[in-house]
Protein backbone atom coordinates (compact mmCIF):
# COMPACT_ATOMS: atom_id res chain seq x y z
CA UNK A 1 0.00 0.00 0.00
CA UNK A 2 1.77 3.63 -0.89
CA UNK A 3 1.38 6.00 1.52
CA UNK A 4 3.00 8.48 2.82
CA UNK A 5 4.20 10.22 5.93
CA UNK A 6 5.06 13.67 5.92
CA UNK A 7 3.01 15.45 7.81
CA UNK A 8 0.52 17.81 6.10
CA UNK A 9 0.84 16.46 2.54
CA UNK A 10 -2.55 15.60 0.61
CA UNK A 11 -2.71 13.41 -2.35
CA UNK A 12 -5.82 15.85 -3.00
CA UNK A 13 -3.02 19.10 -3.09
CA UNK A 14 -4.75 20.70 -6.04
CA UNK A 15 -8.69 20.46 -4.77
CA UNK A 16 -8.98 22.77 -2.09
CA UNK A 17 -12.46 21.42 -0.27
CA UNK A 18 -10.36 17.64 -0.11
CA UNK A 19 -7.13 19.06 1.11
CA UNK A 20 -6.86 18.06 5.11
CA UNK A 21 -6.41 20.78 7.15
CA UNK A 22 -3.70 19.32 8.84
CA UNK A 23 -1.61 21.71 11.69
CA UNK A 24 1.93 21.71 12.19
CA UNK A 25 1.68 19.80 15.13
CA UNK A 26 -1.08 17.62 14.42
CA UNK A 27 0.09 13.56 14.14
CA UNK A 28 -2.21 13.13 11.19
CA UNK A 29 -0.90 10.97 8.17
CA UNK A 30 -2.57 10.08 4.90
CA UNK A 31 -2.82 6.69 3.68
CA UNK A 32 -4.01 5.92 -0.25
CA UNK A 33 -5.84 3.26 -0.69
CA UNK A 34 -6.72 1.49 -3.76
CA UNK A 35 -7.85 2.03 -6.83
CA UNK A 36 -5.96 -1.34 -7.01
CA UNK A 37 -5.90 -3.48 -3.99
CA UNK A 38 -7.29 -6.68 -3.28
CA UNK A 39 -9.67 -5.58 -0.80
CA UNK A 40 -11.62 -3.23 -2.78
CA UNK A 41 -12.36 -5.68 -4.97
CA UNK A 42 -13.10 -4.05 -7.70
CA UNK A 43 -11.16 -0.38 -8.78
CA UNK A 44 -12.14 1.94 -6.04
CA UNK A 45 -9.70 4.51 -4.51
CA UNK A 46 -9.93 5.93 -0.65
CA UNK A 47 -8.06 8.75 0.70
CA UNK A 48 -7.74 7.93 4.64
CA UNK A 49 -6.56 9.88 6.79
CA UNK A 50 -5.43 8.83 10.27
CA UNK A 51 -4.74 9.15 13.66
CA UNK A 52 -2.32 6.56 14.40
CA UNK A 53 -4.37 3.83 13.21
CA UNK A 54 -8.08 5.05 13.53
CA UNK A 55 -9.43 6.68 10.66
CA UNK A 56 -10.38 10.62 11.19
CA UNK A 57 -11.75 11.26 7.51
CA UNK A 58 -12.17 8.97 4.42
CA UNK A 59 -12.90 10.90 0.35
CA UNK A 60 -13.40 7.98 -1.73
CA UNK A 61 -12.60 8.77 -5.24
CA UNK A 62 -14.90 6.63 -7.94
CA UNK A 63 -14.99 6.81 -11.60
CA UNK A 64 -11.86 4.96 -12.67
CA UNK A 65 -14.71 2.13 -14.44
CA UNK A 66 -17.11 5.06 -15.64
CA UNK A 67 -17.63 3.97 -19.36
CA UNK A 68 -20.72 6.11 -20.37
CA UNK A 69 -23.43 3.32 -20.41
CA UNK A 70 -26.52 5.90 -19.67
CA UNK A 71 -25.02 7.49 -22.92
CA UNK A 72 -24.76 4.18 -24.62
CA UNK A 73 -28.69 3.59 -24.25
CA UNK A 74 -29.13 6.46 -26.31
CA UNK A 75 -28.30 5.27 -29.15
CA UNK A 76 -28.70 1.49 -28.27
CA UNK A 77 -32.85 -0.56 -28.55
CA UNK A 78 -34.46 -1.40 -25.70
CA UNK A 79 -33.08 -5.40 -26.76
CA UNK A 80 -29.34 -4.22 -27.45
CA UNK A 81 -29.00 -2.47 -23.91
CA UNK A 82 -30.15 -5.72 -22.32
CA UNK A 83 -26.43 -6.97 -22.83
CA UNK A 84 -24.69 -3.31 -21.27
CA UNK A 85 -27.40 -3.94 -17.84
CA UNK A 86 -25.93 -7.19 -17.29
CA UNK A 87 -22.58 -5.98 -17.20
CA UNK A 88 -23.67 -3.54 -14.21
CA UNK A 89 -23.63 -5.67 -11.57
CA UNK A 90 -21.96 -8.41 -12.56
CA UNK A 91 -22.13 -11.07 -9.29
CA UNK A 92 -25.90 -11.24 -9.99
CA UNK A 93 -26.04 -10.32 -13.86
CA UNK A 94 -29.57 -12.23 -14.25
CA UNK A 95 -31.17 -9.90 -11.73
CA UNK A 96 -30.28 -6.52 -13.27
CA UNK A 97 -32.10 -7.66 -16.46
CA UNK A 98 -35.23 -8.15 -14.33
CA UNK A 99 -34.96 -4.62 -13.15
CA UNK A 100 -34.58 -3.46 -16.39
CA UNK A 101 -37.46 -5.29 -18.08
CA UNK A 102 -39.67 -4.27 -16.05
CA UNK A 103 -39.28 -0.60 -16.30
CA UNK A 104 -39.31 -1.41 -19.96
CA UNK A 105 -42.06 -3.34 -20.05
CA UNK A 106 -44.10 -0.22 -17.87
CA UNK A 107 -43.55 1.89 -20.64
CA UNK A 108 -44.74 -0.43 -23.33
CA UNK A 109 -47.52 -1.42 -21.48
CA UNK A 110 -46.81 -5.06 -21.67
CA UNK A 111 -47.73 -7.60 -19.02
CA UNK A 112 -45.24 -10.89 -19.58
CA UNK A 113 -47.13 -14.41 -19.56
CA UNK A 114 -47.21 -16.65 -16.13
CA UNK A 115 -44.27 -18.82 -17.77
CA UNK A 116 -42.19 -16.04 -17.64
CA UNK A 117 -42.91 -14.76 -14.87
CA UNK A 118 -42.48 -17.84 -12.53
CA UNK A 119 -39.02 -18.20 -15.17
CA UNK A 120 -37.76 -14.34 -13.60
CA UNK A 121 -38.69 -14.63 -9.81
CA UNK A 122 -36.78 -18.28 -10.05
CA UNK A 123 -33.45 -16.57 -11.84
CA UNK A 124 -34.32 -13.82 -10.20
CA UNK A 125 -33.82 -15.36 -6.50
CA UNK A 126 -30.97 -17.50 -8.12
CA UNK A 127 -29.49 -14.39 -8.73
CA UNK A 128 -29.77 -12.70 -5.02
CA UNK A 129 -28.13 -16.03 -3.98
CA UNK A 130 -25.43 -15.97 -6.44
CA UNK A 131 -24.67 -12.53 -5.05
CA UNK A 132 -25.08 -12.96 -1.56
CA UNK A 133 -23.02 -15.92 -1.71
CA UNK A 134 -20.18 -14.27 -3.18
CA UNK A 135 -20.72 -11.27 -0.68
CA UNK A 136 -20.55 -13.17 2.49
CA UNK A 137 -17.91 -15.20 1.17
CA UNK A 138 -15.21 -12.16 0.31
CA UNK A 139 -16.39 -10.54 3.39
CA UNK A 140 -14.96 -13.08 5.02
CA UNK A 141 -12.05 -13.80 2.98
CA UNK A 142 -11.06 -9.88 3.95
CA UNK A 143 -11.21 -10.93 7.24
CA UNK A 144 -8.55 -13.66 7.19
CA UNK A 145 -11.01 -16.99 6.39
CA UNK A 146 -10.31 -18.35 2.96
CA UNK A 147 -12.42 -21.57 3.39
CA UNK A 148 -15.72 -19.50 3.37
CA UNK A 149 -15.16 -17.87 0.37
CA UNK A 150 -14.56 -21.14 -1.23
CA UNK A 151 -17.98 -22.73 0.09
CA UNK A 152 -19.58 -19.82 -1.53
CA UNK A 153 -17.95 -20.15 -4.93
CA UNK A 154 -18.36 -23.87 -5.24
CA UNK A 155 -22.10 -22.82 -5.07
CA UNK A 156 -21.72 -19.91 -7.39
CA UNK A 157 -20.23 -22.26 -10.23
CA UNK A 158 -23.91 -24.48 -9.84
CA UNK A 159 -25.46 -21.60 -11.05
CA UNK A 160 -23.26 -20.74 -13.60
CA UNK A 161 -24.16 -23.85 -15.17
CA UNK A 162 -28.12 -23.47 -14.59
CA UNK A 163 -27.92 -19.86 -16.26
CA UNK A 164 -25.36 -21.61 -18.79
CA UNK A 165 -28.61 -24.54 -19.47
CA UNK A 166 -31.06 -21.35 -19.72
CA UNK A 167 -29.23 -18.66 -21.73
CA UNK A 168 -26.06 -20.44 -23.23
CA UNK A 169 -24.01 -18.01 -21.28
CA UNK A 170 -22.10 -18.52 -18.17
CA UNK A 171 -22.01 -15.12 -17.00
CA UNK A 172 -23.30 -12.24 -19.27
CA UNK A 173 -26.72 -13.87 -19.62
CA UNK A 174 -28.79 -11.25 -21.80
CA UNK A 175 -31.62 -13.55 -21.52
CA UNK A 176 -34.56 -11.07 -21.09
CA UNK A 177 -36.20 -10.14 -23.82
CA UNK A 178 -38.87 -7.25 -23.65
CA UNK A 179 -42.39 -9.46 -23.46
CA UNK A 180 -40.64 -12.67 -22.85
CA UNK A 181 -37.61 -14.39 -23.10
CA UNK A 182 -35.01 -15.17 -25.65
CA UNK A 183 -35.75 -18.65 -25.86
CA UNK A 184 -37.91 -21.17 -24.14
CA UNK A 185 -36.61 -23.59 -21.59
CA UNK A 186 -37.28 -27.42 -21.25
CA UNK A 187 -38.55 -28.14 -17.97
CA UNK A 188 -37.38 -31.56 -18.22
CA UNK A 189 -33.90 -30.53 -17.72
CA UNK A 190 -34.00 -27.07 -15.73
CA UNK A 191 -36.37 -28.43 -12.75
CA UNK A 192 -33.99 -31.20 -12.31
CA UNK A 193 -30.61 -28.59 -12.18
CA UNK A 194 -32.70 -26.07 -10.04
CA UNK A 195 -33.65 -28.97 -7.43
CA UNK A 196 -30.67 -30.72 -6.74
CA UNK A 197 -29.19 -27.07 -6.10
CA UNK A 198 -31.36 -26.39 -3.91
CA UNK A 199 -32.38 -29.29 -2.05
CA UNK A 200 -28.46 -30.71 -1.55
CA UNK A 201 -25.95 -28.79 -2.53
CA UNK A 202 -26.80 -25.13 -1.49
CA UNK A 203 -28.38 -26.25 2.13
CA UNK A 204 -25.24 -27.95 3.04
CA UNK A 205 -22.83 -24.56 1.97
CA UNK A 206 -24.81 -22.33 3.94
CA UNK A 207 -24.68 -24.41 6.87
CA UNK A 208 -20.90 -24.60 6.43
CA UNK A 209 -20.51 -21.42 6.07
CA UNK A 210 -22.82 -20.51 9.26
CA UNK A 211 -20.99 -23.38 11.22
CA UNK A 212 -17.55 -21.89 10.46
CA UNK A 213 -18.44 -18.38 10.99
CA UNK A 214 -21.48 -17.82 13.33
CA UNK A 215 -19.93 -18.74 16.38
CA UNK A 216 -16.30 -17.79 15.33
CA UNK A 217 -14.84 -15.42 18.07
CA UNK A 218 -12.33 -13.63 15.73
CA UNK A 219 -15.21 -13.32 12.91
CA UNK A 220 -17.69 -11.87 15.68
CA UNK A 221 -14.70 -9.39 17.58
CA UNK A 222 -13.94 -8.17 13.83
CA UNK A 223 -17.33 -7.56 12.88
CA UNK A 224 -19.84 -6.78 16.15
CA UNK A 225 -20.19 -2.90 16.78
CA UNK A 226 -18.29 -2.02 13.25
CA UNK A 227 -19.99 0.47 10.73
CA UNK A 228 -23.38 1.00 12.73
CA UNK A 229 -25.76 2.85 11.25
CA UNK A 230 -29.38 4.16 13.12
CA UNK A 231 -32.54 3.44 11.24
CA UNK A 232 -32.59 7.24 10.72
CA UNK A 233 -29.69 7.72 9.16
CA UNK A 234 -30.20 4.69 6.64
CA UNK A 235 -33.26 6.17 5.57
CA UNK A 236 -31.77 9.60 5.38
CA UNK A 237 -28.94 8.07 3.21
CA UNK A 238 -31.30 6.80 0.73
CA UNK A 239 -29.83 2.56 1.63
CA UNK A 240 -31.88 -0.04 0.57
CA UNK A 241 -31.31 -3.70 0.29
CA UNK A 242 -29.70 -5.76 3.01
CA UNK A 243 -27.88 -3.04 4.24
CA UNK A 244 -30.83 -1.05 5.22
CA UNK A 245 -32.45 -4.10 6.45
CA UNK A 246 -29.48 -4.87 8.76
CA UNK A 247 -30.50 -1.26 10.40
CA UNK A 248 -33.97 -2.07 10.80
CA UNK A 249 -35.82 -0.20 7.41
CA UNK A 250 -38.73 -2.46 6.63
CA UNK A 251 -38.46 -1.89 3.08
CA UNK A 252 -38.44 -4.52 0.42
CA UNK A 253 -39.68 -3.90 -3.05
CA UNK A 254 -41.08 -7.69 -3.58
CA UNK A 255 -43.62 -6.87 -0.58
CA UNK A 256 -43.91 -2.96 -1.03
CA UNK A 257 -44.13 -2.98 -4.93
CA UNK A 258 -44.74 -6.22 -6.00
CA UNK A 259 -43.54 -7.23 -9.44
CA UNK A 260 -43.76 -11.09 -11.04
CA UNK A 261 -44.89 -13.78 -8.79
CA UNK A 262 -44.43 -11.77 -5.79
CA UNK A 263 -47.75 -10.04 -7.40
CA UNK A 264 -51.43 -11.16 -6.13
CA UNK A 265 -52.86 -12.94 -8.93
CA UNK A 266 -49.83 -13.04 -11.08
CA UNK A 267 -51.30 -15.83 -13.39
CA UNK A 268 -54.74 -13.89 -13.94
CA UNK A 269 -56.40 -16.94 -12.17
CA UNK A 270 -56.10 -15.59 -8.95
CA UNK A 271 -52.70 -17.43 -7.74
CA UNK A 272 -51.28 -15.80 -4.38
CA UNK A 273 -48.31 -14.27 -4.31
CA UNK A 274 -45.21 -16.25 -3.31
CA UNK A 275 -44.97 -16.71 0.46
CA UNK A 276 -41.88 -15.22 2.27
CA UNK A 277 -40.71 -13.65 5.16
CA UNK A 278 -38.06 -10.02 4.88
CA UNK A 279 -34.93 -10.55 7.82
CA UNK A 280 -34.86 -7.30 10.03
CA UNK A 281 -32.05 -6.53 11.95
CA UNK A 282 -31.59 -3.44 14.52
CA UNK A 283 -27.87 -3.14 15.02
CA UNK A 284 -26.93 -1.81 11.67
CA UNK A 285 -23.52 -2.78 11.96
CA UNK A 286 -21.22 -5.62 9.63
CA UNK A 287 -22.57 -8.21 11.51
CA UNK A 288 -25.98 -7.65 11.69
CA UNK A 289 -25.51 -7.64 7.38
CA UNK A 290 -23.78 -10.36 6.94
CA UNK A 291 -26.64 -12.37 9.43
CA UNK A 292 -29.43 -10.59 7.16
CA UNK A 293 -27.97 -11.90 3.98
CA UNK A 294 -27.36 -15.22 5.08
CA UNK A 295 -31.04 -15.59 6.14
CA UNK A 296 -32.10 -13.69 2.37
CA UNK A 297 -30.46 -16.73 0.65
CA UNK A 298 -32.50 -19.14 2.95
CA UNK A 299 -35.76 -17.12 2.14
CA UNK A 300 -35.12 -17.23 -2.08
CA UNK A 301 -34.45 -21.15 -1.43
CA UNK A 302 -37.93 -21.43 -0.18
CA UNK A 303 -39.28 -19.09 -2.55
CA UNK A 304 -37.75 -21.23 -5.19
CA UNK A 305 -39.32 -24.38 -3.67
CA UNK A 306 -42.61 -22.50 -4.19
CA UNK A 307 -42.81 -21.98 -7.47
CA UNK A 308 -40.54 -24.74 -8.95
CA UNK A 309 -43.06 -27.84 -9.30
CA UNK A 310 -45.77 -25.57 -10.40
CA UNK A 311 -44.14 -23.66 -13.93
CA UNK A 312 -46.70 -22.90 -15.74
CA UNK A 313 -47.27 -24.06 -19.51
CA UNK A 314 -48.20 -22.19 -22.60
CA UNK A 315 -45.77 -19.31 -24.68
CA UNK A 316 -42.98 -18.14 -22.91
CA UNK A 317 -43.14 -14.76 -24.59
CA UNK A 318 -46.57 -12.46 -24.74
CA UNK A 319 -48.35 -12.64 -28.56
CA UNK A 320 -46.14 -11.37 -31.46
CA UNK A 321 -49.81 -10.10 -32.85
CA UNK A 322 -48.90 -7.26 -30.43
CA UNK A 323 -45.50 -6.67 -32.34
CA UNK A 324 -43.74 -6.33 -29.30
CA UNK A 325 -41.46 -9.54 -29.48
CA UNK A 326 -39.36 -11.48 -31.80
CA UNK A 327 -41.54 -14.25 -33.60
CA UNK A 328 -40.26 -17.85 -32.53
CA UNK A 329 -37.19 -19.29 -35.00
CA UNK A 330 -39.59 -22.10 -36.14
CA UNK A 331 -42.15 -19.15 -37.55
CA UNK A 332 -39.25 -17.15 -38.82
CA UNK A 333 -38.20 -20.15 -40.60
CA UNK A 334 -41.38 -21.80 -41.23
CA UNK A 335 -43.88 -18.71 -42.70
CA UNK A 336 -43.63 -15.85 -44.92
CA UNK A 337 -45.50 -13.89 -42.01
CA UNK A 338 -43.10 -14.77 -39.35
CA UNK A 339 -40.39 -13.90 -41.73
CA UNK A 340 -41.96 -10.44 -42.28
CA UNK A 341 -42.68 -9.62 -38.40
CA UNK A 342 -38.66 -10.64 -37.72
CA UNK A 343 -37.57 -7.79 -40.14
CA UNK A 344 -39.87 -5.53 -38.91
CA UNK A 345 -38.50 -5.55 -35.36
CA UNK A 346 -34.58 -6.04 -36.39
CA UNK A 347 -34.55 -3.72 -38.64
CA UNK A 348 -33.70 -0.02 -37.70
CA UNK A 349 -36.04 1.66 -40.24
CA UNK A 350 -39.21 -0.15 -38.35
CA UNK A 351 -38.70 -1.55 -35.29
CA UNK A 352 -40.50 -1.47 -32.25
CA UNK A 353 -41.63 1.67 -30.75
CA UNK A 354 -42.79 2.27 -27.35
CA UNK A 355 -45.34 5.70 -26.22
CA UNK A 356 -43.72 8.72 -25.37
CA UNK A 357 -43.51 9.17 -21.91
CA UNK A 358 -41.37 8.55 -18.87
CA UNK A 359 -41.36 5.98 -16.21
CA UNK A 360 -39.25 4.37 -13.35
CA UNK A 361 -38.57 0.90 -12.80
CA UNK A 362 -37.43 -0.95 -9.78
CA UNK A 363 -36.50 -4.43 -8.88
CA UNK A 364 -35.37 -5.37 -5.26
CA UNK A 365 -31.89 -6.52 -6.39
CA UNK A 366 -28.94 -8.43 -4.01
CA UNK A 367 -27.88 -5.26 -3.08
CA UNK A 368 -30.99 -3.34 -2.79
CA UNK A 369 -33.39 -1.30 -4.80
CA UNK A 370 -31.49 -1.32 -8.99
CA UNK A 371 -34.61 1.21 -10.70
CA UNK A 372 -34.51 2.50 -14.05
CA UNK A 373 -36.28 5.47 -15.33
CA UNK A 374 -36.78 5.70 -18.64
CA UNK A 375 -37.73 7.94 -21.28
CA UNK A 376 -39.03 7.76 -24.66
CA UNK A 377 -39.98 9.82 -27.11
CA UNK A 378 -42.04 7.24 -29.44
CA UNK A 379 -38.59 6.06 -31.29
CA UNK A 380 -36.49 2.95 -31.41
CA UNK A 381 -34.31 4.02 -28.86
CA UNK A 382 -34.81 5.61 -25.47
CA UNK A 383 -34.13 9.31 -25.01
CA UNK A 384 -32.40 8.47 -21.39
CA UNK A 385 -31.96 5.49 -18.98
CA UNK A 386 -30.80 6.38 -16.12
CA UNK A 387 -30.02 3.80 -13.51
CA UNK A 388 -30.41 4.10 -9.81
CA UNK A 389 -27.54 2.31 -8.54
CA UNK A 390 -27.51 0.93 -5.15
CA UNK A 391 -23.55 0.40 -4.97
CA UNK A 392 -23.38 3.99 -5.74
CA UNK A 393 -25.54 5.24 -2.79
CA UNK A 394 -24.14 2.61 -0.43
CA UNK A 395 -20.81 3.99 -1.09
CA UNK A 396 -21.39 7.36 -0.42
CA UNK A 397 -22.58 6.60 3.20
CA UNK A 398 -19.07 4.46 3.73
CA UNK A 399 -17.29 7.81 5.12
CA UNK A 400 -19.53 8.16 7.73
CA UNK A 401 -19.74 4.71 8.49
CA UNK A 402 -15.17 4.15 8.86
CA UNK A 403 -14.97 7.32 10.95
CA UNK A 404 -13.69 6.60 14.49
CA UNK A 405 -13.26 2.87 12.86
CA UNK A 406 -9.66 1.68 12.27
CA UNK A 407 -7.82 1.11 9.07
CA UNK A 408 -8.40 -2.95 9.11
CA UNK A 409 -12.16 -2.27 9.50
CA UNK A 410 -12.37 -0.50 6.44
CA UNK A 411 -12.08 -3.44 4.55
CA UNK A 412 -14.67 -5.24 6.83
CA UNK A 413 -17.09 -2.46 6.29
CA UNK A 414 -16.21 -2.12 2.12
CA UNK A 415 -16.70 -5.85 2.32
CA UNK A 416 -20.45 -5.87 4.14
CA UNK A 417 -21.55 -2.86 1.52
CA UNK A 418 -20.67 -4.98 -1.62
CA UNK A 419 -19.38 -2.53 -3.43
CA UNK A 420 -19.49 -3.48 -7.66
CA UNK A 421 -17.16 -1.09 -9.54
CA UNK A 422 -18.90 -1.69 -12.93
CA UNK A 423 -22.52 -0.40 -11.02
CA UNK A 424 -20.95 2.47 -9.93
CA UNK A 425 -19.57 4.09 -12.40
CA UNK A 426 -21.35 2.87 -14.88
CA UNK B 1 -58.34 12.14 -15.96
CA UNK B 2 -58.51 12.10 -12.15
CA UNK B 3 -55.54 11.98 -10.09
CA UNK B 4 -56.02 10.29 -6.80
CA UNK B 5 -52.28 10.49 -5.57
CA UNK B 6 -52.28 11.07 -1.72
CA UNK B 7 -49.72 13.55 -2.59
CA UNK B 8 -51.04 15.47 -5.30
CA UNK B 9 -54.03 15.89 -3.35
CA UNK B 10 -52.42 17.47 0.14
CA UNK B 11 -50.20 19.21 -2.20
CA UNK B 12 -52.81 21.06 -4.48
CA UNK B 13 -54.85 21.44 -0.62
CA UNK B 14 -51.69 23.66 1.04
CA UNK B 15 -49.38 25.11 -1.90
CA UNK B 16 -52.75 26.05 -3.98
CA UNK B 17 -51.35 29.71 -4.85
CA UNK B 18 -48.63 27.88 -6.79
CA UNK B 19 -50.79 25.90 -9.47
CA UNK B 20 -48.95 22.63 -9.42
CA UNK B 21 -49.37 20.15 -12.58
CA UNK B 22 -49.77 17.11 -12.31
CA UNK B 23 -49.39 13.81 -14.86
CA UNK B 24 -49.82 10.55 -14.77
CA UNK B 25 -48.19 7.66 -17.46
CA UNK B 26 -48.97 4.13 -16.41
CA UNK B 27 -50.26 4.42 -13.01
CA UNK B 28 -46.42 7.01 -11.73
CA UNK B 29 -47.94 10.53 -10.79
CA UNK B 30 -45.21 12.90 -11.66
CA UNK B 31 -45.85 16.41 -10.04
CA UNK B 32 -44.08 20.01 -11.38
CA UNK B 33 -42.59 22.23 -8.76
CA UNK B 34 -41.27 26.09 -9.62
CA UNK B 35 -37.80 25.88 -9.06
CA UNK B 36 -37.65 28.51 -6.25
CA UNK B 37 -40.43 26.20 -4.49
CA UNK B 38 -38.50 22.53 -4.08
CA UNK B 39 -36.78 23.04 -0.90
CA UNK B 40 -40.39 23.92 0.78
CA UNK B 41 -42.99 21.29 -1.03
CA UNK B 42 -40.11 18.67 0.07
CA UNK B 43 -40.28 19.78 3.33
CA UNK B 44 -43.67 19.58 3.55
CA UNK B 45 -43.43 16.33 1.89
CA UNK B 46 -40.92 14.78 4.46
CA UNK B 47 -42.77 15.96 7.63
CA UNK B 48 -46.16 15.75 6.88
CA UNK B 49 -47.24 12.87 8.84
CA UNK B 50 -49.37 10.92 6.63
CA UNK B 51 -47.47 11.70 3.57
CA UNK B 52 -44.02 10.82 5.34
CA UNK B 53 -41.66 10.69 2.30
CA UNK B 54 -38.64 9.77 4.31
CA UNK B 55 -36.18 8.43 1.42
CA UNK B 56 -34.84 10.29 -1.35
CA UNK B 57 -34.81 7.38 -4.12
CA UNK B 58 -33.40 8.91 -6.44
CA UNK B 59 -32.24 12.35 -8.50
CA UNK B 60 -31.35 12.64 -11.72
CA UNK B 61 -31.91 14.47 -14.96
CA UNK B 62 -32.89 14.49 -18.48
CA UNK B 63 -32.04 16.76 -21.09
CA UNK B 64 -34.69 17.60 -23.29
CA UNK B 65 -32.91 19.54 -26.49
CA UNK B 66 -35.20 18.74 -29.58
CA UNK B 67 -36.81 16.47 -28.12
CA UNK B 68 -40.09 16.22 -30.43
CA UNK B 69 -42.54 19.01 -29.54
CA UNK B 70 -40.85 19.90 -26.42
CA UNK B 71 -42.30 22.90 -25.22
CA UNK B 72 -40.73 23.46 -21.60
CA UNK B 73 -37.08 24.73 -20.37
CA UNK B 74 -34.34 22.20 -22.05
CA UNK B 75 -33.38 20.00 -18.47
CA UNK B 76 -35.86 18.41 -16.40
CA UNK B 77 -35.09 17.26 -13.05
CA UNK B 78 -36.32 14.10 -11.65
CA UNK B 79 -36.77 13.65 -7.74
CA UNK B 80 -38.04 10.01 -6.77
CA UNK B 81 -39.38 9.79 -3.50
CA UNK B 82 -39.96 6.62 -1.45
CA UNK B 83 -42.91 6.31 1.49
CA UNK B 84 -41.20 4.09 3.92
CA UNK B 85 -42.75 4.17 7.09
CA UNK B 86 -46.21 5.83 6.28
CA UNK B 87 -45.99 3.28 2.93
CA UNK B 88 -47.33 5.66 0.55
CA UNK B 89 -46.44 4.96 -2.92
CA UNK B 90 -43.80 6.77 -4.83
CA UNK B 91 -43.76 9.76 -5.90
CA UNK B 92 -41.85 11.90 -8.98
CA UNK B 93 -41.26 15.65 -8.58
CA UNK B 94 -40.25 17.14 -11.32
CA UNK B 95 -38.46 20.57 -11.86
CA UNK B 96 -37.77 21.94 -15.24
CA UNK B 97 -34.47 24.82 -15.65
CA UNK B 98 -33.56 26.29 -18.63
CA UNK B 99 -30.07 26.80 -19.59
CA UNK B 100 -29.88 30.89 -18.39
CA UNK B 101 -30.29 29.76 -14.69
CA UNK B 102 -29.17 26.06 -14.43
CA UNK B 103 -28.99 25.96 -10.77
CA UNK B 104 -31.86 24.86 -7.69
CA UNK B 105 -31.30 24.68 -4.50
CA UNK B 106 -29.81 21.00 -3.11
CA UNK B 107 -31.78 18.93 -1.19
CA UNK B 108 -28.51 17.64 1.28
CA UNK B 109 -29.61 19.82 4.68
CA UNK B 110 -33.33 17.19 4.04
CA UNK B 111 -31.49 14.10 2.69
CA UNK B 112 -28.06 13.19 3.14
CA UNK B 113 -28.14 10.73 0.53
CA UNK B 114 -28.88 13.27 -2.18
CA UNK B 115 -25.19 14.42 -1.78
CA UNK B 116 -23.35 12.10 -4.46
CA UNK B 117 -27.12 11.72 -6.29
CA UNK B 118 -26.61 15.60 -7.02
CA UNK B 119 -22.70 15.42 -7.83
CA UNK B 120 -23.02 12.89 -10.44
CA UNK B 121 -26.01 15.48 -12.04
CA UNK B 122 -23.67 18.50 -11.79
CA UNK B 123 -20.73 16.22 -13.30
CA UNK B 124 -23.07 14.72 -16.68
CA UNK B 125 -25.54 17.66 -16.17
CA UNK B 126 -23.55 20.88 -15.64
CA UNK B 127 -26.84 21.61 -13.16
CA UNK B 128 -25.34 23.48 -10.01
CA UNK B 129 -26.80 22.59 -6.48
CA UNK B 130 -27.01 25.91 -4.65
CA UNK B 131 -26.36 24.92 -0.87
CA UNK B 132 -24.08 21.71 -1.63
CA UNK B 133 -21.68 20.86 0.48
CA UNK B 134 -19.18 19.52 -1.80
CA UNK B 135 -19.90 20.00 -5.73
CA UNK B 136 -17.24 18.50 -7.13
CA UNK B 137 -16.87 16.17 -10.18
CA UNK B 138 -17.86 12.26 -9.22
CA UNK B 139 -17.49 9.97 -12.05
CA UNK B 140 -15.42 12.04 -14.80
CA UNK B 141 -11.91 13.79 -13.51
CA UNK B 142 -11.25 17.56 -12.39
CA UNK B 143 -10.04 18.50 -15.49
CA UNK B 144 -12.48 17.61 -17.64
CA UNK B 145 -14.89 20.21 -19.49
CA UNK B 146 -18.12 18.80 -21.04
CA UNK B 147 -20.84 17.49 -19.56
CA UNK B 148 -21.00 14.08 -21.28
CA UNK B 149 -24.67 12.96 -20.59
CA UNK B 150 -26.22 16.25 -22.46
CA UNK B 151 -27.75 15.94 -25.88
CA UNK B 152 -25.13 18.08 -27.75
CA UNK B 153 -21.94 15.97 -26.38
CA UNK B 154 -21.32 12.64 -29.14
CA UNK B 155 -21.77 9.43 -28.18
CA UNK B 156 -18.00 8.97 -29.22
CA UNK B 157 -16.84 11.45 -27.35
CA UNK B 158 -15.01 14.57 -28.14
CA UNK B 159 -11.61 12.84 -29.02
CA UNK B 160 -10.58 13.38 -25.04
CA UNK B 161 -9.69 9.72 -25.47
CA UNK B 162 -7.29 10.20 -28.55
CA UNK B 163 -6.03 13.10 -27.15
CA UNK B 164 -5.09 12.96 -23.98
CA UNK B 165 -1.63 13.79 -22.45
CA UNK B 166 0.83 11.52 -22.36
CA UNK B 167 3.13 11.63 -19.40
CA UNK B 168 6.69 10.92 -19.66
CA UNK B 169 9.49 10.09 -17.14
CA UNK B 170 10.91 13.76 -17.19
CA UNK B 171 7.79 15.24 -17.37
CA UNK B 172 5.87 13.43 -14.64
Amino acid sequence: MPYTMEKGVSLLVDNPLTTPQLSAESNLWTLNFGPQHPATHTVIRLVLELDGERVVRCVPIIGYLHSGFEKNAEVLDYNQYMTIVNRMDYLEPIANEMAWVRAVETLFGVDPTPRCKVYRTILGELGRIQSHLLCVGAAALDLGAFTAFLFGFNERERIYDIVEYVSGSRFHTSWNRVGGAMKDVDDKIFVPMVKKFIDDTLPKAIDDIEKLLNRLRIFIDRTQGIGAISTAEALSWSLSGPVARASGVMRDIRKDDPYFCFENNWDGQGAAAVDFKVPIMQTGDVLARYLVRLEEMKQSIAIIRQLIDRIPGGPMNVSPEGKDVLPPKSQVYGSIEGLIQHFEMVMTNRGFTPPAGEVYGCCETANGELGYYVVSDGGKVPWRARTRPPSFIHLSVLPKMIEGHTVSDVVAVLGSLNIIAAELDR
Amino acid sequence: MTIDHPAAVKLKERFGHLHLKVASFRGQTQIEVPGENLTQVVTFLRDDSTLGYDMLCDVTCVDYLNYPGWDKARFGMVYTFNSVAAGQPRLILRVFLGEAQLAIDSLVPLYAGAEWMEREVFDMFGVRFRGHPDLRRILTWDGFKSHPLRKDYPVTGLGERENYPVLDRDSA
